[in-house]
């Protein structure tokens, strides 16, 4: 009202009758905009997120191929019965739960020590976040493909280590050992990805009122009991956020597979996701696939939910 | 006076506690920095030097510096072994195009969302939330799919054609990744803190819905689209697995798979590295240039989450 003092509207606002369906006009003049501003993102929504998702179910249940003449057929459990008995699937599965085991709580945690380091009032802070991030811009295509290279029989990697060791280092094919591949694969994804993770702890740490510390230094308070009593419960969203996404991000394990190992040696570093593409991919067997990507889906939303509902316990 | 001695002493246990706190942070950050570092020098070093050199420099600190034979030969041979400016501008082309698309739909519907009131809208945000957690991987094979199933138009001279099937297109692309939940929801952020009344006083003076989206609310959000671009830049210049899938002819293939070319015939590392660092370069030097911006949207993704 104030605003129509200051800026008359050409016709006189009488009040009664007439503002009623004025302001109803104007709704509905609302609702048309609204209607045409959202419909192209919801329309490809529909045909680019919407139909896949359903279609992941749909298809999962029949024997759907990615390029032939007859139309998928309905073949009820089939896909899942094979899944159960497949090896090679419950390899998957066990080695995308090894790998989210040990990467999320190693990426955490490294990251909230760079965080804190970077964080530190102590010159230099842009140039050392500048470089821990660095990898997070490089490709995983490429950083995959480097990191093959340094892991080779004689690649840096080994060399670096015999040269530490005056010789007394066994070199190890790093990728050609079964009990290695996943380890290796492990140290290069949290190598890359740890900046980014920092970056969130960073922004967390951040809105931390800085009288906390004060009035804790006051108390006496050591570095150590500083970081447990007022940064640690400080940090509980960002915990969340963070746990949740390198989780999903973790189960999601395909191009380090696909460019390092193709899953080898002896199915050690095959994955669901990567079992899932070569199915549906290479194999052109899009039901299968399809069946494979499901199971993934629960997986995540179980995983996701099981996570949110402990951090929501906790705090 | 007894007062004064205590308070110096403890302003000089201070310092030197200040002191060796600073040299132990900044020796842990200097070990880091060679962990995260020395991969990426070694790929830009190595790119440098003929294969033989790389690997009688693997077990010393030369691996690491720019020493022997150095030249250009590697670049050189990328350029004869790929069509590299193609790939190029196919990526250029498709992560700009994707970026620019994905700004203009995704903040229209978060307008839509954030300052237009019609019913359902509370449902429509929440659904679109909720497909946050569906990681790509899980949709891409029903995509493939579907995409297959898709009709498009190819020109053929002046007549279009009409053909099944959008595999081995620009088009497959870019479009499915132009709407995005997450950039919508940055967006959707944004406008929500920017105050109502710029509206209201923008519809006195006659402004339609859309005015005020164009020449109100998206002046004032810099930041946000700055944040929306980085996020989807990087993972459509990284695009991997998806242009693996649907793209066969080599002019419309992205830098990314372009790498295969190397793995072909005889492997030379010195190549990929060469290449590596051709398509790294473009993305480091953006990040360098507006540091500022990127670490501000990837810490904005986390805060609120």
């Amino acid at each position: 009202m104030a605003s129509t003092t200051l800026n008359p509207p050409p016709a006189p606002v009488s009040g009664g009758p007439r503002s009623a369906p004025r302001r109803t006009r104007a709704r509905a003049g609302e609702a048309t905009a609204a209607a045409w501003m959202i419909s192209p993102a919801l329309a490809l929504f529909l045909v680019f997120l919407i139909v896949p998702i359903v279609l992941a179910f749909a298809l999962a249940f029949t024997n759907a191929r990615l390029i032939s003449p007859n139309p998928p057929e309905f073949t009820g459990l089939d896909n899942f019965a094979l899944l159960v008995t497949d090896p090679v699937f419950w390899a998957s599965v066990r080695n995308t739960f090894y790998f989210a085991v040990v990467v999320v709580p190693v990426q955490a945690g490294l990251a909230l020590l760079l965080a804190v380091l970077v964080n530190a009032k102590v010159r230099g802070t842009r140039f050392f976040r500048t470089v821990y991030f660095l990898p997070v811009v490089t490709s995983m295509v490429v950083v995959s493909l480097l990191w093959r290279f340094m892991y080779e029989d004689d690649g840096l990697i080994n060399k670096l280590l015999q040269a530490l060791t005056l010789g007394r280092f066994t070199p190890v094919d790093w990728l050609n050992d079964p009990d290695w591949a996943l380890p290796a694969i492990m140290l290069m994804s949290v190598w890359q990805g740890v900046g980014f993770t920092m970056i969130i702890w960073l922004a967390g740490l951040q809105t931390i009122p800085a009288e906390l510390y004060e009035a804790s230094e006051l108390d006496g308070a050591g570095t150590w009991q500083q970081f447990r009593y007022v940064t640690w419960p400080g940090l509980l969203q960002t915990r969340t956020f963070i746990l949740v996404t390198i989780t999903i991000a973790a189960f999601s394990l395909f191009t380090q597979i696909s460019v390092m190992t193709q899953g080898g040696p002896l199915d050690s570093t095959t994955t669901v996701v990567y079992q899932a593409v070569r199915s549906g991919y290479e194999q052109l067997q899009t039901g299968y696939a399809s069946a494979i990507s499901l199971v993934f889906f629960l997986m995540v939303l179980t995983v996701s939910l099981v996570q949110r509902r402990l951090s929501r316990e906790r705090g | 006076m007894s007062a004064m001695t205590s308070s110096s002493t403890h302003t000089h246990t201070h310092t030197r506690r200040g002191r060796t706190h600073a040299v132990l942070v900044t020796a842990v950050r200097s070990v880091l920095v060679l962990f995260f570092a020395l991969p990426i020098v070694f790929m830009l070093m190595s790119s440098l030097k003929p294969d033989q050199q790389i690997f009688a420099d693997l077990g010393s600190w030369r691996a690491f510096l720019p020493v022997g034979e150095i030249s250009a030969a590697n670049y050189a041979g990328v350029f004869d072994r790929v069509p590299f400016a193609r790939f190029l501008l196919n990526s250029v082309v498709i992560s700009g195009l994707t970026v620019a698309l994905g700004i203009l739909v995704n903040s229209m519907a978060a307008f839509a969302l954030a300052r237009l009131r019609w019913r359902g809208r509370g449902l429509v945000l929440g659904l679109v939330l909720a497909t946050l957690i569906v990681p790509f991987e899980t949709l891409a094979l029903p995509l493939l799919w579907w995409v297959n199933k898709l009709p498009s138009f190819e020109a053929d001279g002046f007549t279009l054609a009409f053909k099944q099937g959008w595999l081995d297109t620009y088009q497959v692309q870019i479009v499915p990744f132009v709407a995005n939940a997450f950039a919508l929801y940055l967006f959707y952020q944004y406008f929500d803190s920017i105050p109502r009344e710029l509206d209201e006083a923008a519809r006195i003076d006659g402004a339609g819905w859309f005015a005020i989206y164009r020449r109100v609310v998206m002046p004032l959000s810099g930041p946000a689209i700055a944040t929306v671009a980085i996020l989807t830049f990087l993972p459509a210049w990284n695009s991997y697995l998806w242009p693996l899938m649907v793209v066969q002819s080599e002019e419309l293939r992205p830098v990314m798979i372009g790498l295969q070319y190397f793995f072909q015939l005889d492997t030379s590392w010195g190549q990929v590295m060469a290449y590596s660092s051709l398509i790294t370069i473009p993305v480091v030097a953006l990040f360098l240039a507006f540091q500022r911006s990127f670490i501000n949207s990837i810490a904005s993704s986390g805060v609120k989450g």
